[in-house]
Formats: structure tokens, C-alpha cells, sequence
């Protein structure tokens, strides 16, 4: 990542006697390895859409309830139960609220649940990760954490956990604050071990590489030497685990949510509202449609944003 | 081999006994209170009485040693009881449902067989489309064939089942009406007519896992396919005259299995997981429903058995994909 001149210029003027010792000028610029990752990126056609489709519901999902007139929790009685009409597009639920403007606010709940989550297990995963490949003595008993995790049932222990934890955190923060807390922090905790484990494996391979020995030889502190050569170098399989990290916790948090162990019922997230449609499968069966789609939609393009990712950041594809 | 496989079976247990603390403790930090549906014109003498016949009375560390014993040490005889007509287990003190007072193993039981016909029936459903697709796709690799299948498991494996559950209830229950959305379990069958609605009434939470499962294992035969069919090896089996199905299906498919194989193993245990909110979307009363039922109820020695079940099944599948990857990877020496 060290920044190239753009254009190697020859020393001008009398300094050299003969054009003989001049350097050949380099025709093109070297590639920075960012732009190499991105020339590679880019020829991932469902990678490049999935990111697009991504970065466009997370726009919608954000900035979409400034422009949109209607607020997610205005009731409007009299309006209740109505199909798609151009004031509201996908219609109104039983109690007359916009559904346009519930699936805004509760994309922006699963969204910051799924991205809070993912920055809360990759934390967790590369910091174990790290630790665990960087200090030998270290190794052993955070492996081993790590296998307990990976052989506990996580679906039932996380219901047990929000159940659990549900309103002590309620009293605590406020019944949508303690749940969020509850929800990103019971996910974080139940989704860091992949990442651990691959970031480990990494960390053991850089170890024995010559440029860490030669930082060791100059007298590089172990914390530095984590932080400038070590992390660097484990970037890419982290970037694959966050996207993939994204998709499983905005999964999980939909999962709970549709069980009914989720947000409360007034404060909508794409499960909630997947639930609450179930409810009128038989009248309204459209209802279900809009927030499986955003989730499945969201999932997919971070999947296929991961797998473009993946191949753009190996050296062995890229060069291909 | 042997010794591999026993020192994994011995290492396993102080890893059970853990995980069984870690749940164990988990619950003892409910809030809840399983009193908390007496009415309140119950005196507190009373209420205490009810409490201690629960088995609450007794400091945290006898009641986890007791459940372990209760697990361990009284469930296998009374297993043992049944299966031969012993009397082993005879005036011995069970682990006791709070919801139902009867043993929770005689509960799981009888869910057993119903969240073993689908979520079972759908994994080797599952199995079966994902082998064929992948092996395919990676032999024509970016023809249509491949990116279309390419995109569908990505789909299966995007969409989450609760949504493609609620989907199909929509389009075959409710518009088509081909299938019941309600699983029902005191259904028997005995002639060929219940035969017909039993599997009618299978088919929607089969195949809403078996696309889930189908997914994830195509992509994994793929790409342990598309490894293998650039190996030496296959060139040589080509040049020496072989014909492309006995290259192909035997030398690369076989060798293709071997991660293919564990991977199945390792996904067994993790349908039961996620066949919980499966068996919710289609009422199927499974072990799954089970669960969420006993968490609504607060019921905590059945969470804690049901719970510690799933994880002693992980950690029984993960010893038995290590084994199996030994033995069928000549390679792979663990001793």
C-alpha cells in the first residue's frame, strides 16, 4: 500500500554524463494493490450489483423517512387494511399505518442491528483471532473457548438469553434501547468463532514471514507490531467475514424477532413485521411479501457483495 | 484410528460437562419466577412449599449435580428399563418437566419421531438434489446450467426459511390450496389414502429445508468438485483412455467427497437448530416447538435438557466428521 509515484521522471539536465545509466521509465504507472482489488472486483458482474442493491436499501432505509410524509407510528383508523393506492404503495396495515413507512423504519432496525452486530463480532473474532495465533502460550485455551462456542446450540441460546436478559436491560436503557443492547450484544456474542478461527490461521502463517522478523530485528514491540504489520495483512478474510456477519445477524435478528422473542411489537424490524403479517395470511396474504423480500434482498446482495469480495481479495484469483 | 476416535470420545465429556455448566448457569440467572402464575391468594408458606416440591429449595451447586446425575445416571437405566422390562430406574427421581410434571425425556420422546420424519426426511432431501447439482455444475463450469443453478442456491441459502415457509403457505394453502399449512401430528397412517395425506402434508416443511440444505451443500460440492477436476491426476485418467463418466464419477467425484462428506456431518446436529423455526412456521410439534414452548413457559429443566441435547449432538457429529474424514482420507494421520 505504499504510495507510488505516478510517473518516474529521469534527473534532468547535465547531472548524468551518458543516456546509458539512466533507469528505463516505466511505461505505466505501478498498480496500487487497492486498485488491483477493485480491476478485479469490478469484473464480478453480481458482486458489483449486490453491492449497488445494498448501498441503495441502506439510502432508502435511511434517508427515505425524511422524504416519505407519512411517520411509521401515525395511525390512521379510518384507513386501515388498504390495498396499494398511490398515497400508500404498499398499502396500510390493520391499524392504518403506512406500510411504506413501517418497512423504512424497520429496515433501519434490521440494518443497524445487523452492521452494530457484525462490527461487535468481528471485533471479538479478530481480537481472539490475533491473540490466539500472535501468543503461543495464548493458543491452546482460546481455541478451545472457541470450539465450546462453536458446540453450543446457538439458536436455543440465544432465545434463552433474550428471554433471559429481556427486562433487566428494559429497566435499564428503555424498553427499544435495552432490546437493541440485548439483541446486537446476544448476536456479537454467538457469531465471532469463524472469524477467530480463520483470522488465527492467518496470524500463524504471517508470523514466519521474513518482514516480521526483519520489524523484530529493528525492535518492534509486540502491540505495534500487531497493529502495523500483523492487522494489515489479515484485512481481507476480516472484510469477507464482515459482509457474510451482516447477512447471518440480520438473518438472526429477522429469526428472533419472527418468534416473537425479538423487538416489541410497536417498534417495527422486518421480522416483526413478517410476524405481524403472518397473523393475516388468510385476508391480507400480500402483507407477507414486502419484508421477506427486503430481507431475503438485503441478504442476497451482501452474499454475492462477500463472494466478489473474497475473489477480488485473493492474490491467487486476481492475478488471473 | 481406534485410539483417535476414543481419546476424542474421552476429551468430549469434560467439554459436555462444561457446556452443560455454562447452560445450567445461564438459566439460574432467570428472572423469571415459576411461581409467578400462582394467584396471589396463595399464602407465602405455601408458595414455599411449592417451590421446594419444584426442587428449587437447594443451593445452585447440589441442583446442578443432581440434574447431571438425574441426566446422566437414572435416564440411561430407565432406557435401559424400557428397551429389556429391568427395573433399574424403579422409585427413582426423574428429570421433571415444570410444565407437565411427567419426565421431560418422555416428552422428547414422543416429539421424536415427528421432528425425525421431516427435519430428517428433508436433509437427505437436501443431500440428494445438492450431490447431482454441484457435481455438474463444476463439471460445465460457467455454462447456463451452472450459473443458474450458481444463483439458485445462492438464493436458498439467502432466503431465510421463515420467509420461504410463509411463502409457500401462501401460494399452496391459501390461493392453490394443495396443502395443508398445518402439520398434523395425530395423523396415522394406515391405508393408502393417509398414506397420500401424510405426504401432503410433509411436503411444504420438507422442501422449504431441503432448499436451505440443498444450498449450502451444492455450494460446497462445487467447489470441492472444481478443486479436483484441475488435478494431475485427472489428466493422467484422461490420457490414459478412460471415458469421461469413469473420470468424472469415480476418481474425481470420489475424491471430491471427503470434505463434502464432513460437511454433511457437521450440518446434521445444526438441523435441529434450524429446524425450530421450520416446525414454528408449519406447526410441526417437533423438539424445536418443544423448546420455544418450554422458553415461553419458563419451563427450566426442560430448556435446560432440550438445550444440552442439541449440544451434545454438535459435539457427537463434530467427533464423528473428524472420524470419518480419517478414514476416508488416506492422507489425514491423527496418531
Amino acid at each position: 500500500m505504499t504510495e507510488a509515484p505516478e510517473k518516474v521522471t529521469p534527473a534532468a539536465g547535465g547531472a548524468t554524463p551518458a543516456g546509458a545509466l539512466i533507469d528505463p521509465i516505466p511505461v505505466a504507472p505501478p498498480r496500487s494493490q487497492w486498485r488491483a482489488v477493485w480491476q478485479q472486483f469490478k469484473t464480478h458482474r453480481g458482486a458489483l450489483l449486490g453491492g449497488i442493491i445494498f448501498l441503495l436499501i441502506v439510502l432508502a432505509v435511511f434517508v427515505g423517512p425524511m422524504v416519505w410524509p407519512y411517520d411509521a407510528t401515525y395511525i390512521d383508523i379510518r384507513a386501515r387494511n388498504q390495498g396499494p393506492s398511490f398515497s400508500h404503495p404498499l398499502g396500510t396495515d390493520q391499524l392504518g399505518r403506512d406500510t411504506l413507512a413501517r418497512m423504512m423504519a424497520g429496515g433501519q432496525t434490521s440494518v443497524a442491528v445487523g452492521i452494530t452486530a457484525m462490527l461487535l463480532a468481528l471485533f471479538l473474532g479478530s481480537l481472539v483471532g490475533v491473540v490466539a495465533g500472535y501468543f503461543k502460550r495464548l493458543d491452546g485455551p482460546l481455541m478451545r473457548l472457541t470450539d465450546l462456542f462453536l458446540a453450543l446450540p446457538l439458536l436455543p441460546l440465544l432465545l434463552v438469553m433474550v428471554l433471559l436478559f429481556r427486562d433487566t436491560l428494559n429497566a435499564a436503557f428503555g424498553p427499544e434501547t435495552g432490546i437493541f443492547i440485548l439483541i446486537v450484544c446476544a448476536i456479537g456474542v454467538t457469531s465471532w468463532m469463524p472469524t477467530a478461527r480463520i483470522v488465527r490461521g492467518d496470524v500463524l502463517a504471517l508470523k514466519e514471514r521474513e518482514f516480521v522478523l526483519a520489524a523484530r530485528s529493528i525492535g518492534t514491540r509486540n502491540t505495534m507490531m500487531i497493529l502495523r504489520h500483523v492487522l494489515p495483512n489479515v484485512l481481507s478474510p476480516i472484510m469477507v467475514s464482515a459482509t457474510l456477519g451482516i447477512a447471518n445477524a440480520i438473518i438472526t435478528e429477522s429469526a428472533l424477532s419472527f418468534l416473537g422473542l425479538g423487538f416489541p411489537p410497536d417498534f417495527p424490524t422486518w421480522g416483526r413485521l413478517l410476524f405481524d403479517a403472518t397473523d393475516y395470511l388468510q385476508q391480507y396474504p400480500e402483507r407477507v411479501f414486502w419484508p421477506g423480500l427486503a430481507i431475503s434482498l438485503t441478504v442476497l446482495s451482501v452474499n454475492y457483495l462477500g463472494d466478489g469480495l473474497r475473489d477480488a481479495l485473493d492474490p491467487r484469483i486476481r492475478g488471473r | 484410528m481406534l485410539t483417535f476416535t476414543v481419546r476424542r470420545l474421552v476429551l468430549a465429556v469434560p467439554a459436555l460437562l462444561f457446556i452443560s455448566l455454562v447452560i445450567f448457569l445461564l438459566l439460574e440467572l432467570a428472572p423469571g419466577d415459576p411461581m409467578a402464575q400462582v394467584p396471589l391468594t396463595v399464602p407465602p408458606e405455601v408458595k414455599e412449599k411449592m417451590r421446594e416440591a419444584l426442587g428449587l429449595g437447594q443451593p445452585v451447586h447440589i441442583r446442578f449435580v443432581k440434574w447431571l446425575v438425574q441426566f446422566f445416571w437414572i435416564e440411561p437405566q430407565v432406557l435401559i428399563d424400557n428397551l429389556f422390562g429391568t427395573g433399574f430406574a424403579e422409585g427413582k427421581l426423574r428429570v421433571l418437566s415444570w410444565q407437565t410434571r411427567s419426565p421431560v425425556m418422555d416428552i422428547v420422546v414422543q416429539r421424536m419421531p415427528q421432528t425425525l420424519w421431516v427435519v430428517g426426511m428433508s436433509y437427505i432431501v437436501g443431500v440428494l438434489i445438492a450431490l447431482p447439482i454441484g457435481i455438474y455444475s463444476a463439471y460445465r463450469q460457467y455454462s447456463i446450467f451452472d450459473q443458474v443453478g450458481t444463483f439458485i442456491s445462492m438464493i436458498g441459502f439467502s432466503v431465510p426459511t421463515f420467509f420461504t415457509g410463509v411463502l409457500l403457505i401462501v401460494i399452496f394453502s391459501v390461493n392453490l390450496g394443495w396443502f395443508p399449512s398445518i402439520y398434523d401430528t395425530t395423523h396415522k397412517v394406515t391405508d393408502w389414502a393417509s398414506l397420500v395425506q401424510q405426504l401432503r402434508q410433509m411436503a411444504m416443511p420438507v422442501f422449504v429445508l431441503a432448499l436451505y440444505n440443498a444450498a449450502q451443500i451444492s455450494r460446497f460440492m462445487r467447489a470441492s468438485m472444481l478443486d479436483n477436476l484441475n488435478q494431475d491426476y485427472v489428466r493422467t485418467a484422461r490420457a490414459k483412455g478412460l471415458g469421461e463418466k469413469a473420470v468424472v464419477l469415480v476418481h474425481v467425484l470420489r475424491n471430491s467427497m471427503i470434505p463434502v462428506v464432513t460437511v454433511i456431518a457437521l450440518g446434521a446436529p445444526q438441523v435441529f437448530g434450524g429446524a425450530i423455526i421450520t416446525e414454528q412456521v408449519f406447526k410441526v410439534n417437533g423438539l424445536g416447538q418443544l423448546l420455544i414452548g418450554a422458553i415461553e413457559a419458563n419451563d427450566l429443566p426442560m430448556v435446560q435438557t432440550l438445550t444440552f441435547i442439541f449440544a451434545l449432538l454438535i459435539v457427537l457429529f463434530n467427533i464423528i466428521a473428524d472420524v470419518l474424514y480419517g478414514i476416508l482420507d488416506p492422507r489425514i494421520r491423527y496418531d
